[in-house]
């Protein structure tokens, strides 16, 4: 793995560490608030994407990660008053459990059913949070204002966040890069271009997917815990939303699935979007609709998201967009 | 002792293999052995249980009956990767190229999960030098779906070879091929022969198969009805009546007038 010898890898990580400044250079709460939702998007996007990219896997059902890191990390924190970084990583690790479990379950289901057991897991863990008393039942679980304090207060909490979320969104494009280019990662492009074939070839299939589901997992379990930790609080709903999903997808094929920088390019842009469209007096109640409309429209014209297109109208891009 | 020296001089025992689909019979009982460093022909009319054959031998199916002996393992209804681990490998008869990716990338997937299992830089090596090797080195940069079929037969050959096999299945490499090709793609073959890895070739293209191969068995309706050196099969009764049709057909098709 010599990633740092390629353009594409510095071009997508100062792209990141730029971005991810901003808010420290102005100084800007609002900022820092914008870039928060960005950051935890592009994350989100890139690890859904080395199930969705590399291996060609659709989970409609990713959220289920995040909710369910978000709860483990939580429920630390506020009952078992853990701090923040332990429980972050419990969350990663409850996250990368269920997905290993899971994978060994319905990893042997392609296509389409694949997609529909994913959404029946996320509702499955939804509802059986919904009734599991020690994460609160349809409550919830709430964090008592004072443990901020032990961060420095609400203000530097906020900030102490943030970092964290910037430093994890740099972890995740930096393994997605690592991946695109190992052994690893040709087996599981193997896997998307044609499963059966990639088996032939000697690709231990089951295990390279499971690996990459358990990949795509882990990340979004600890952007749960400092997702709830910062919100103060955590609730079924609000952990299990499907339409998250759903949007995750859209992010990644906007982009450009399969590529690093695709969901980076497509989380921004489609976060920058629904910022503007929740605002606007005129969207704010088609904000998803729109969201389904461009997954339609990108579908159908530009399937390989806008890196993709820019890599198949110019060869000459292809060591600098990756 | 002596048998057991005939024994380590067989690469692949198929011993009393069956198949069936449901009711239908694909493979039914077939048996026999190929020795190492041969090239065995198999050939039979269309449904005959040929590819399914080869399917079961390297692990898509498991069998319905027999058992499978590569290398002296008994590989019957293990995984396909478990089965190119050890060394044998396979082409498609409907080429199957990773589309999306280059055709250098498609050759390297093969060495990393081949037989020797490369790590990725190694793999590169091995793949410029067997692209070299098939004739597609030129094209190693493009991907693999912007190829023609000769050059996806190639590419699935290449890959095949990236594994580094002992014993190499090819299921209807010439198919489709103009005669230039076939003449080149049937050098490639001999030439992979003088590297020492036997091959187990099923091809339509009689006269090809006939000039390459040391032995031919004939399967039809599943069953294995001829086993021989191309001549013997040529004058195999049986193989005309089944497969050939007209007797004096057989004498056309091993001189290659068919084309």
């Amino acid at each position: 793995m010599n990633s740092w010898k390629y353009p594409a890898f510095w071009l997508t990580v100062v792209v990141v560490i730029v971005g991810g400044a901003v808010p420290y250079v102005t100084g800007s709460n609002t900022w820092r608030e914008n870039m928060f939702l960005i950051l935890l998007a592009i994350a989100l996007a890139s690890s859904l994407n080395i199930l969705l990219g590399y291996a060609g896997y659709v989970s409609f059902g990713h959220i289920v990660f995040f909710g369910l890191g978000g709860y483990v990390g939580f429920y630390l924190i506020a009952e078992q008053a853990w701090s923040l970084w332990p429980a972050t990583l419990a969350g990663g690790v409850a996250a990368g459990i269920l997905a290993l479990l899971l994978g060994l379950a319905i990893l042997r289901l392609r296509g389409a059913y694949f997609a529909l057991a994913t959404i029946g897991v996320n509702e499955a863990v939804r509802t059986f949070i919904n009734n599991f008393d020690l994460f609160g039942g349809p409550i919830g679980l709430e964090l008592n204002f004072s443990v901020y304090r032990d961060y420095g207060g609400p203000a530097t909490m906020q900030w102490i966040t943030y970092s964290t979320v910037f430093a994890l969104t740099l972890l995740v494009v930096i393994v997605s890069y690592g991946i695109k280019f190992s052994r690893f990662g040709l087996g599981l492009m193997a896997i998307r271009e044609d499963e059966d074939a990639a088996m032939v070839m000697g690709v231990r299939t089951p295990m390279a997917k499971t690996m990459a589901y358990v990949l795509s997992a882990i990340v979004p379990g600890m952007l749960g815990v400092i997702f709830f930790f910062r919100n103060s609080s955590v609730e079924p709903h609000e952990a299990f939303r499907l339409h998250r999903s759903i949007e995750m997808i859209v992010m990644v094929m906007l982009g450009g699935q399969g590529t690093v920088l695709g969901p980076l390019f497509g989380a921004a842009t489609y976060e920058a979007l629904r910022g503007y469209l929740l605002t606007s007096p005129l969207f704010k109640d088609l904000q998803l609709a729109l969201a389904g409309l461009l997954l339609l429209l990108i579908i159908l014209f530009v399937p390989s998201g806008v890196i993709g297109w820019l890599r198949g109208r110019f060869r000459r891009l292809w060591r600098v967009l990756e | 002792m002596t048998g057991q020296q005939a024994e380590n001089d067989v690469i692949l025992q198929i011993k009393n293999v069956s198949k069936h689909f449901g009711g239908l019979v694909a493979v039914s009982e077939v048996t026999f052995d190929l020795p190492r460093g041969q090239i065995l022909g198999l050939i039979g009319p269309n449904g005959a249980g040929k590819t399914t054959l080869f399917n079961v031998i390297n692990g898509v199916y498991p069998p319905t009956e027999g058992r499978i002996i590569f290398r002296d393992t008994d590989v019957s209804g293990k995984q396909p990767y478990d089965v190119v681990h050890l060394g044998l490998a396979r082409t498609h008869q409907i080429v199957r190229p990773l589309n999306d990716l280059t055709v250098l990338e498609n050759v390297m997937a093969g060495a990393c999960y081949g037989h020797e299992q490369h790590p990725l830089r190694e793999a590169r090596e091995i793949a410029l030098e067997v692209l070299e090797f098939v004739g597609l080195v030129e094209r190693y940069d493009t991907l693999a779906s912007s190829l023609n079929v000769a050059q996806k037969k190639r590419l699935e050959m290449a890959r095949a070879l990236a594994a580094r096999p002992y014993l190499l299945l090819l299921d209807e490499v010439l198919a489709g091929l103009n005669p230039t090709e076939i003449a080149e793609m049937v050098q490639v073959v001999r030439k992979i022969r003088e590297q020492g890895v036997t091959i187990f070739i099923i091809e339509h293209v009689m006269h090809a198969l006939m000039n390459v191969s040391d032995r031919v068995i004939v399967l039809d309706y599943g069953e294995l009805i001829a086993e021989g050196t191309p001549e013997e099969i040529a004058d195999n009764p049986k193989v005309i009546e089944a497969y050939l049709g007209d007797p004096k057909l057989a004498e056309r098709l091993l001189r290659g007038e068919e084309d």
